[in-house]
């Protein structure tokens, strides 16, 4: 299911492929689905007690075709990315999926000067094919979507690679987690435009109004300098990471503490997510309405926002066995207001 | 004493996100002047007197305070940490700082390839006492956070201490809700996270939908040497908000309030802050629109050490808030 949803295309703002692969999925398992006005899939598992909502976001990170050149070059912008990893991969425009590459000047034609720079997002291009703009406007329009292409695989020992882990990761632990019974009222929200400035968590957790929500991320693995033995946010392959603070969002600490006694009852090995920086759909959660409890669980993935990144099997499973102790064990009873 | 009781709350553990202990102490003031007392989910304490006017009044000031979070533990027992709200690595260098549990330490700096110019929040770490990871483990986890350590100085009208932003702010409402005879629905909220952009106090505003609300917040100072143009002075009064750069106070609410000063011939001065946001426009921005106002106490060297207001000052904020509270009619449109 992971190498299927990390395969779809669904960049911020065109979400709509991933949303219906997890609807014809969950479609089985859920009392109500609805889509709201911005996009957001949320689906309802009715129950008594606490109303708990699980959260992930279907939008990954993509460009946008921003004009079509005489020649038939498309010109393009984006963000949230580094345009060094951009030149050269391959890519899908539009809804015709249109192939394409992201062009640059080759090696040989470059000066000294242009090989001691990285190219900006608005010197680059992506080359269709097209041998003019008439003939690119035949397939492809501006404001249509780029997405990357890689294929999802098993990779080195116990790890898988693709794209879009950020944050198909969460949607696939979210939906094995709705396809479980558990005794609250369940919710799974599928946002949109997380990457673009969390904004579809801000209504999709307006209309569901919880008393906690939990995000569910691939967030940022940095162990591979071996030099450095501090500032790792997290490693892959030593387990889950909990978030105790992060830009938009300061875990509760009766919301930190179920977390981590979860992990420890169900004897998972976890890891802390040990940076403040990023922001994550928990932050708005958190401040929606009269306000909840918000907490994270993310699988570390290296190379995030990129075109390919890499994760473990085993902190993916879990991050899910985590999530599933904390439901299935009611832990989220300890989360209250009153101290 | 409203001096103790200031010293108190303004020398309690607070952080953005850790405000537990300092509610604690809030709460004891506050709970045998009012109905009831509640946290909602993200801790706000909401301390409610009920009114025969049918009108509420939501009265607000933050207890968090900035502070540090701790995200990594080296092998000699060094402390790595993050900051919480605005804290700038100059002012916390070579200062004490305190845990929830009580543990002390000291921030230093990276010392090879460093110079005071670009000192930044990733080569300052704090000093425990511990001599390894191990020993320090056994005090302090990551994801902890420390605070200044309070030292309260009393200089007789100017007291300072770290943290009267806004400690401070919690303490005039207290007083001011003590002297005040009001027929309206008064709630005091004590809102959390606002030094790491005014969390709390929107989602308090959203579950009150107030009528009128008045925010207390400490306000930046112009009258030490050389100091960057602020129209503050301590000792001149309250300071009644035109503008914060979050807000634009109605000149509806402002007047308001400025005429309830002259009423009591409170001193008050209009505050137009042009870096730093309050709480004020959370509440602003709530549901359909609150008409908020905000009420500031001048406050020098605001985010350090030795935060410092003159009681002149506070006195008048607590007066003018009483008087307010006392009004029949609320500001409106």
């Amino acid at each position: 299911m992971l190498g299927r949803l990390s395969e779809i295309y669904g960049v911020s703002g065109d979400e709509g492929r991933v949303r219906a692969f997890i609807k014809k999925e969950l479609a089985p398992y859920a009392d109500e689905m609805h889509t709201d006005r911005m996009g957001n899939l949320i689906v309802h598992k009715k129950g008594e007690g606490k109303k708990i909502m699980l959260d992930a976001h279907m939008d990954e990170v993509g460009l946008l075709v921003l004009g079509i050149r005489e020649d038939g070059l498309l010109a393009i912008t984006g963000n949230s990315m580094d345009p060094r990893v951009l030149v050269s991969k391959r890519v899908v425009v539009g809804p015709n999926l249109v192939p394409g590459v992201i062009g640059a000047k080759a090696i040989h034609l470059q000066s000294a000067a242009d090989r001691e720079s990285a190219l900006k997002v608005s010197q680059l291009y992506v080359d269709i094919g097209a041998k003019d703009k008439e003939d690119a406007m035949s397939c492809v329009s501006v404001g249509d979507h780029i997405c990357f292409t890689t294929k999802f695989s098993d990779f080195g020992e116990g790890l898988f690679k693709g794209k879009a882990l950020d944050d198909r990761i969460g949607c696939a632990l979210v939906m094995k987690l709705m396809m479980n019974n558990y005794d609250c009222d369940l919710y799974g929200v599928f946002t949109v435009q997380e990457e673009v400035g969390i904004r579809g968590a801000q209504a999709a957790a307006f209309s569901v109004q919880p008393d906690i929500a939990i995000a569910f991320e691939g967030t940022t693995a940095n162990d591979i300098d071996p030099k450095c033995d501090i500032g790792h946010v997290t490693k892959v392959g030593h387990g889950p990471a909990i978030s105790f603070m992060d830009g938009g969002n300061i875990t509760r600490p009766q919301m930190f503490k179920a977390l981590v006694s979860s992990a420890k009852e169900a004897g998972i090995k976890y890891q802390l997510r040990q940076g403040t920086r990023g922001r994550t759909d928990a932050g708005m959660a958190a401040l929606a309405a009269s306000g909840c409890f918000a907490g994270g669980i993310s699988v570390p993935t290296r190379y995030i926002h990129s075109p390919v990144s890499i994760a473990s099997w085993d902190d993916f499973n879990a991050a899910y066995a985590l999530a599933d102790h904390f439901l299935a064990n009611k832990k989220f009873l300890e989360v209250n207001a009153n101290v | 004493m409203f001096k103790d009781m200031i010293k108190d709350i303004v020398t309690s553990y607070g952080p953005a996100g850790r405000e537990t202990t300092v509610s604690k102490t809030i709460r004891k003031y506050i709970e045998p002047l009012v109905d009831e007392v509640y946290y909602d989910a993200l801790g706000n304490l909401i301390a409610h007197k009920k009114g025969t006017s049918g009108k509420k009044i939501m009265l607000s000031a933050h207890m968090d305070q900035i502070g540090f979070i701790v995200t990594d533990i080296d092998e000699n027992g060094f402390l790595r940490v993050a900051t919480v709200g605005g804290v700038n690595p100059h002012m916390v260098l070579s200062q004490g700082v305190v845990f929830e549990n009580g543990v002390k330490g000291l921030v230093y700096m990276e010392t090879k390839d460093l110079s005071y110019a670009s000192l930044d929040i990733s080569k300052l770490f704090i000093d425990i006492g511990a001599a390894s990871k191990e020993e320090a483990e056994k005090l302090v986890e990551i994801g902890d956070m420390a605070v200044y350590r309070p030292d309260f100085v009393d200089m007789g009208k100017r007291i300072s201490c770290a943290a009267m932003d806004d400690r401070i702010g919690c303490a005039v409402m207290i007083e001011a809700f003590k002297k005040a005879n009001t027929e309206h629905d008064v709630y005091l909220v004590f809102t959390v996270q606002e030094e790491v952009g005014c969390r709390g106090a929107g989602v308090a505003a959203y579950a009150i939908e107030p009528d009128f609300n008045i925010n207390f917040d400490v306000t930046s100072f112009g009258d030490t040497p050389n100091a960057t143009f602020v129209n503050i002075s301590l000792g001149k009064g309250a300071a009644i908000k035109v503008m914060d750069s979050s807000v634009i106070v109605p000149k509806a609410a402002r007047e308001f309030l400025e005429s309830c000063a002259n009423e009591i011939g409170a001193k008050f001065q209009r505050e137009i802050l042009r870096a730093g946001g309050t709480d004020t426009s959370a509440v602003q921005k709530s549901r359909c629109g609150v008409m908020a106002s905000c009420i500031s106490i001048p406050c020098r060297y605001v985010h350090s050490q030795v935060e410092m207001v003159d009681m002149d000052d506070v006195n008048a904020c607590v007066d003018i808030t009483a008087c307010a509270l006392s009004r029949k009619e609320l500001p409106g449109f």
